[in-house]
């Protein structure tokens, strides 16, 4: 492309304005582009989803009556929140309770500057990508801390101080899964781990052999205690904690917590696509077409296809928030650190041990890896079935109605 | 102070967490003053009388028939087994008889009442824990109760359906039938619940062993109800004092067995009560078939004037025993009534129980106990 | 054991303490003697034959008549099954009888719903509070001479007809 961006700030700006403020605008313009056309959508439509789908398991209605089928119900959320009076405590140290959503979002949302969506499209592929992903969500501990601390009440302070403790411990566990991947790709990159994996299931990272399919699902484990998903909510245990760090904010504020708990659901989903099941890669030719010839029609493939896997992901967590009740604050730990931090590095190790003998991986180990895992999904898929066929239909029985 | 802050010498403090009565799992409005030591609960007393409405006092003004419908107000998940109680009371002091067909209408109500307030009770159970899906589960199905209610009685909650003497309505044979179906479809979704929910194993660890209440504290303390007989007491007012026509069913009394962890701890207070709704569907099922016919209520003055005298009438709530202390004077009004209720002294445990368990646990106790706050504050 | 025969045996256990057995009413009950409550308590719960392990109900008529307040103790027995009914007497002016916390601990909270709505005072209660009312309630409403405090905390407690008086 001749076209560049200094082109076009040079069109857009008078000569005497200096290039580095260019680029500052140019910056704060394209995150704000992505931020309202991207991220918001994004975030507001997986919250939507989620509601939508958590009411269907609990046969309820959910939202549907703003847009078709609701969809839209996030804008209207959005509109009711931002008109809301933005109450701050008196007792509060009103700097970091200020400080704190935006902290928490800004974690969230640095996280989308490394997210490939497409061989292309990727905000920027830093070459220690997945390094500054685990970096820029853990600011997310910090902010939910302030937030804590700052709102001066013991619920919120309980809250911040369970969800420190549970972030910074189910980061080790999350963090040695990532190494196993890291140790097969040899690169930090986000694109550069997805080319390292192929389009089809037996080229991807999760069935390269037994120990990085466990790692994943430690990895999709410890990602949803990050996200402080139930059933590791604990933080904002509604039950115990009234709405933990989050109990004093109303309006927009208590939104952008919000707004960053489902934007992380993509962001969990994301990761895991990209790490293990192959990102946005498609096969060369499809039905006779060489994608090389076809760059757009190639981008919107590669983009549905990680979008695709990446909503699957954050469906099942929505699936799981649905199911499980939320484990104990102690038995959480328990949980990190006598469970999930060994079993981490006994994958971790094995990959290692397995990457020594076979350099090039054991295609017959990857195959036997995949037909287990297609086998435990099949029963897992047959019991859904016949579980969702053996359920009751509700009753009605209102004689007046 | 805990271990570690004596052995290290660092200072720390107790923290006072005021739990309610504006608070998400209190089940209406109670308040805990709880003193913390991090997680870990060191001292929590109980605040109740948010709900106190006098009721007792109300019946002292009211005229014996004018009391009924206040009764309902005593325990509003469950209020047929109020009326049922002053109804009791005041057919023994006046020397009521009631006929077979009031009796096993006043049963159907009853058990029907009695499944609606154990699906809350273990819903509400779920919902505490945080899983929020059986709670909607359990309410939908209660929704159906309550709509065969609406049309036994034309009330949805506070039914004032008994009438000292019997009944108001008698149960049509269209209403028995769809009291079957829903039987037929109500006996399974227990074990649907029951796979979603009491095997879940993150439920299972999160209640055994938890808040264990030992036999001698339970009658200590008097526990009543599904609560006693999970502390392993099998002992159901319906079996062990009959009333009403309780004696002609087959129903077994579930106790708690310990079967996860000890016996007593909020495990078992869970699955008694779910076992109680199999065992309640059973008598309903006993009833329907067994129903004579007959008239629904005997004749009662309009002027209900019990000779002076006193009674205490026990009956098999959802949450226990409870009990009516009706004193007559022989005039129009009673002179004093008296509910004692389950719920009440299960409150009182609870400040000897909580210390050295956590927040969380806390939560999971008020839960398997299934107190109602205004039962407890009447 | 009939109501008759557990009678006899507290009388035997504690020969002061009790009043005539009163078999006239549904349920029989004595009188018991308030300043040796606690032994009768105490003889009921421990003795073999009697054990009375559960207080099922606590609580209190209040008769103006014959000024007196009449505290009734409701005991059951799980094994053997058996029950009785206990009252003791107290002066309305000054309402003062012993505790029987120690014996059974679910005594504590209706001693203190007692003393909260009857004003009787349980002498060696550990906690004795207002349970029900707030703390600064004024009178004891169970009573049957109890008025209603015109105000309280400043708020009317008369409340407006909701039914205008010339629309009834």
């Amino acid at each position: 492309m001749d076209f560049t961006v200094q082109d076009l700030i040079a069109t857009l700006l008078p000569g005497t304005v200096p290039a580095a403020l260019g680029y500052a605008l140019a910056a704060v313009a394209v995150a704000f582009a992505v931020l309202s056309f991207f991220v918001a959508p994004l975030a507001g439509v997986t919250s939507w989803l989620e509601r939508r789908v958590w009411a269907r398991m609990q046969s309820r209605v959910g939202p549907n009556r703003v847009g078709p089928q609701g969809v839209l119900q996030w804008l209207a959320d959005g509109v009711k929140n931002i008109q809301k009076e933005d109450i701050i405590p008196a007792s509060a140290d009103r700097k970091l309770f200020l400080l704190a959503p935006y902290i928490v979002f800004s974690g969230f949302l640095g996280a989308f500057v490394v997210i490939p969506f497409g061989s292309w499209l990727i905000p920027a592929d830093l070459n220690i990508g997945i390094l500054y992903l685990l970096a820029i969500t853990s600011l997310v501990v910090v902010g939910i801390l302030m937030a804590g601390w700052s709102s001066n009440n013991k619920w919120s302070l309980l809250g911040g101080m369970r969800s420190a403790a549970q972030i910074v411990s189910y980061e080790i566990p999350a963090g040695v899964a990532v190494l196993t991947v890291i140790f097969l790709s040899g690169t930090l990159s986000m694109q550069g781990i997805i080319k390292a994996q192929g389009w089809a299931p037996w080229d991807w990272f999760i069935f390269y052999n037994p120990f990085t399919l466990v790692a994943f699902f430690l990895f999709f484990t410890a990602a949803l205690a990050e996200g402080n998903r139930t059933p590791f909510d604990i933080p904002e245990a509604e039950s115990e904690l009234v709405a933990g760090y989050v109990t004093e904010y109303s309006g927009m504020r208590f939104l952008f917590f919000f707004f960053a708990e489902w934007g992380n659901l993509y962001v969990i989903g994301a990761i895991a696509a990209t790490l293990f099941l192959g990102g946005w890669q498609i096969p060369a030719t499809l039905f006779g077409v060489t994608m090389a010839e076809h760059p757009l029609l190639k981008g919107v493939l590669e983009f549905a296809v990680f979008f695709v896997k990446a909503y699957f992901w954050a469906f099942v967590a929505m699936w799981v928030r649905g199911t499980l009740p939320r484990v104990r604050v102690d038995q959480l730990m328990a949980m990190c650190w006598k469970y999930m931090v060994p079993i981490s590095f006994i994958c971790l190790f094995g990959t290692i041990v397995l990457l020594v003998i076979w350099p090039d991986g054991n295609p017959a180990l990857t195959m036997a890896t995949l037909a287990v895992s297609v086998l435990i999904a099949l029963y897992f898929v047959w019991r859904v079935v016949f579980q969702i066929m053996h359920s009751r239909p509700t009753l009605y029985l209102k004689p007046y109605v | 102070m805990s271990e570690v802050a004596e052995s290290t010498g660092l200072h720390t403090e107790d923290m006072t967490l005021n739990v309610g009565p504006q608070h998400p799992s209190t089940h209406g409005v109670l308040r805990f003053v709880v003193k913390t030591d991090g997680e870990v609960i060191n001292e929590a007393i109980p605040d109740v009388g948010y709900l106190h409405r006098s009721i007792e006092k109300i019946g002292e003004k009211c005229t014996w028939h004018g009391y009924v419908p206040y009764t309902d107000r005593a325990d509003y998940l469950a209020a047929m087994f109020a009326n049922q109680g002053f109804c009791m009371a005041a057919e023994r002091l006046g020397n009521v008889e009631v006929p077979p067909r009031g009796e096993y209408c006043r049963v159907i109500a009853c058990e029907l009442n009695r499944v609606a307030s154990h699906l809350i009770a273990v819903g509400t159970f779920g919902q505490d824990i945080g899983a929020i899906t059986p709670f909607l589960h359990a309410l939908r199905e209660r929704e159906s109760i309550n709509d065969l209610m609406e049309e036994i009685c034309g009330a949805r909650l506070t039914y004032n359906y008994l009438r000292i003497g019997g009944v108001g309505y008698d149960i049509k044979p269209e209403t028995c039938a769809r009291i079957t179906a829903f039987l037929d479809h109500f006996e399974p979704i227990v074990d649907e619940y029951n796979r979603l929910l009491s095997y879940n194993k993150i439920f299972i660890e999160r209640l055994a062993n938890v808040a264990v209440i030992s036999k001698e504290d339970a009658l200590q303390y008097n526990l009543v109800g599904p609560n006693l007989r999970a502390s392993g007491v099998q002992w159901d007012i319906r079996r062990d004092i009959p009333y009403s026509v309780y004696p002609d069913l087959d129903f077994e009394v579930p106790v708690g067995r310990g079967e996860r962890g000890t016996l007593g701890d909020s495990y078992d207070r869970y699955y008694v009560r779910i076992r109680e709704l199999m065992e309640s569907c059973k008598i309903l099922r006993q009833c329907l078939d067994k129903m004579p016919d007959g008239p629904a209520v005997a004749k009662v003055a309009r002027k209900f004037k019990p000779p002076a005298g006193e009674t205490y009438v026990r009956i098999e709530a959802p949450r226990g025993d409870m009990g009516y202390y009706v004193v007559s004077d022989g005039s129009e009004y009673p002179y004093r009534v008296r509910i004692r209720t389950g719920s009440f002294t299960a409150m009182s445990i609870i400040d000897k129980i909580s210390p050295g368990i956590m927040v969380a646990d806390l939560i999971a106790l008020i839960a398997s106990l299934d107190v109602d706050a205004p039962e407890i504050d009447r | 054991m009939t109501a008759k025969e557990i009678y006899e045996r507290v009388r035997e256990l504690c020969p002061g303490g009790v009043g005539d057995l009163d078999e006239q009413g549904l349920e029989p009950f004595f009188k018991v003697d308030p300043a040796s409550l606690k032994e009768v308590c105490l003889a009921l719960r421990d003795d073999a034959a009697l054990k009375f392990d559960v207080l099922s109900d606590l609580t209190a008529v209040d008769l103006p008549t014959e000024n007196v307040i009449q505290v009734v103790y409701h005991l059951y027995s799980y094994e053997p099954r058996q029950e009785i009914v206990m009252k003791a007497d107290v002066d309305r002016d000054a309402a003062r009888i012993a505790t029987v916390e120690d014996v059974w601990k679910v005594a504590n909270w209706f001693e203190r719903e007692v003393f909260d709505l009857f004003g009787v005072v349980f002498e060696g209660h550990s906690d004795l509070r207002r349970i029900l009312l707030p703390e600064d309630w004024v009178g004891y409403p169970l009573r049957k001479d109890f008025v209603e405090q015109e105000e309280y905390d400043g708020i009317s407690t008369e409340r407006e007809p909701l039914v205008p008086e010339n629309m009834r």
